[in-house]
């Protein structure tokens, strides 16, 4: 039997009185990729930022383990140092850091170079660039992915991470979640795009801070684009009626 | 050791090499207090300085169309605890010549001690000047440093100027810089400061584009801690037609500091544009947390993000 990477039971989070994510369950397998799908305002990001301890993102109930270790118990950077990385929806823009130091932090041995050509961008013309406003989103994004891809990762949370790509780039997107996973991790990958979420294994669809639909990814995409949702009937998530 | 190995053994702090003295490619003016230690110059500059009971004075001129290779180096500072240093200094860049100057302002040691720049540059038309200006100061603060400035850049002149103070305990540095800039002239003026305990600094630094199609930028990147305090004013008044200016002021408070920043812009042509950005506050948490998701403490997250700001 496998055990899950990743095991969140009952994680229940309110912002005052609302509840915005309620009761949700949900595992990820190791070496998995896992497409969670939902429409705006559904939880999936605020699931992101709970799970990696963001500020602000305390549940008021349940469980979260990360190969077995307890993840809500943990600071941030304890829980990266477990493993666990996100990649933010709109990456942060550092004045001064380079995209080299940016691929580097903490990990002097790291060797950037490959991690660029990964995502698509020329090391001559981008390690000495600064990870600052004069980037391109579709530019910051893609070194957002660079620098996940170099903490090898047991989990990666990637939240949205081909916004703002132009089409033709999209394969070095995909590229780079296949190559998480080759280096033995897992990715939660939070989309829109349906050519995105149809290379995961399985993928989840959320409404209402709740997992209503877990399968396969075809199955999912059908169910996001196609059924009234059973948890809300349309009013939460604006799923199209049949 | 005598005061000229003193300042020199400093120059690593602020970046310098201290064979720059030994190199006679290479143009220096070395100044203890109202004392005069070493100097040389170089083709196409004229370097005059005279020692008062009172201060230094002197005359820095780069002939017409002269490309000073090598930076002009200008050392200054006080060996000893308490003492004053006053310079008086006019610079002028003349028609279509080119030099940059780095001022080593040194401190080692001070703490009731006085370092005063009254300076007037006249960048010429055509011409370029990159001025930069590095502080380095001991630990004990106390101090007063007023560096105040007046600048003229010509017709189609350059002037850049990068202002630092990145280590030591400053006490109180008053920087007053007015520059005008005329005819497609331009003006770029950065200052990093990173001030701690006590240290209060004051900023100001104003900008007159006098002619058409002149251009500015004001930087302004101020770091503070324990209980310093920061006063930072960005001043552009635009005059005339295509004239473009910014002011970008961001100061990052922790611990027990405090800080202002006072953009002031004023347009007095219809088709001159000056636009600010000002942002004072705690280190921006998304960095901090982007940065804490690749595995890095608070702290160190907090000294990278600040050594970017700074850098």
């Amino acid at each position: 039997m496998i055990l899950p990477l990743l095991d969140i039971r009952d994680l229940t989070f309110r912002v005052r009185d609302q509840k915005i994510l309620d009761r949700l369950n949900l595992s990820i397998y190791p070496r998995e990729i896992h497409a969670l799908l939902g429409a705006n305002g559904s939880g999936k990001t605020t699931l992101a930022y709970l799970l990696m301890g963001c500020e602000g993102y305390v549940p008021v109930a349940g469980t979260v383990t990360l190969e077995g270790a307890d993840l809500l118990s943990l600071k941030m950077h304890e829980r990266a140092k477990l493993g666990l990385t996100l990649a933010w929806q709109e990456p942060a823009r550092f004045e001064g850091i380079t995209v080299r130091e940016y691929l580097t932090l903490g990990r002097s041995e790291a060797h950037p170079e490959p991690m660029l050509v990964q995502v698509g961008l020329d090391p001559a013309r981008y390690l000495n660039r600064r990870v600052d406003k004069a980037l391109s989103g579709g530019e910051r994004h893609r070194i957002e992915l660079a620098s996940v891809l170099s903490m090898k990762p047991t989990l990666a949370i990637l939240d949205e991470p081909a916004a703002g790509i132009d089409m033709l780039s999209i394969n070095h997107i995909i590229d780079i979640i296949h190559a998480l996973r080759a280096a033995g991790g897992s990715v939660l990958l939070i989309t829109h795009q349906e050519e995105v979420a149809l290379i995961a294994d399985r993928a989840s669809q959320l409404c209402a801070g709740r997992i209503i639909f877990s399968g396969s990814p075809r199955e999912a995409v059908d169910h996001f684009r196609g059924r009234t949702c059973v948890r809300c009937d349309g009013e939460v998530c604006n799923y199209v009626r049949p | 050791m005598s005061d000229l190995d003193d300042l020199r053994r400093t120059l690593p702090m602020v970046g310098a090499e201290p064979s720059i003295l030994d190199d006679t490619s290479i143009a220096h003016v070395v100044a203890h207090g109202h004392h005069i230690l070493s100097g040389r110059t170089v083709p196409g500059l004229h370097v005059e300085m005279e020692e008062t009971p009172d201060a230094i004075v002197g005359k820095l001129i780069v002939e017409a169309g002269v490309q000073i290779a090598q930076p002009i180096h200008m050392c200054f500072g006080l060996a000893h605890p308490t003492e004053v240093q006053q310079i008086n200094i006019d610079v002028q860049i003349c028609e279509g010549a080119q030099a940059r100057m780095l001022s080593h302002c040194l401190f080692p040691l001070a703490r009731a001690a006085e370092h005063r720049m009254q300076a007037v540059m006249e960048i010429g038309s055509g011409a370029s000047l990159t001025y930069t200006e590095g502080h380095y100061h001991g630990p004990h603060g106390g101090m007063q440093v007023l560096p105040h400035a007046t600048i003229k850049i010509g017709k189609g002149a350059r002037y850049f100027s990068d202002f630092s103070l990145l280590s030591g305990s400053v006490g109180n540095l008053d920087i007053d810089y007015l520059v005008e800039v005329e005819e497609e002239g331009i003006a770029e003026l950065s200052a990093k400061i990173f001030a701690h305990k006590t240290d209060h600094i004051t900023l100001k630094e104003a900008v007159m584009l006098r002619g058409e199609r002149s251009r500015s930028l004001i930087k302004t990147r101020v770091v503070l801690e324990d209980q310093a305090q920061a006063d930072i004013v960005g001043i552009t008044e635009a005059y005339a037609k295509g004239a473009r200016g910014h002011v970008d002021c961001m100061e990052i408070v922790q611990d027990r500091a405090h800080a202002s920043a006072i953009p002031i812009v004023r347009v007095f042509h219809p088709e001159a544009k000056v636009t600010h950005e000002a942002a004072i506050g705690t280190v921006d948490k998304k960095e901090l947390e982007t940065l804490m998701a690749r595995g890095l403490t608070p702290e160190r997250a907090v000294e990278i993000i600040v050594s970017g700001i700074l850098r």
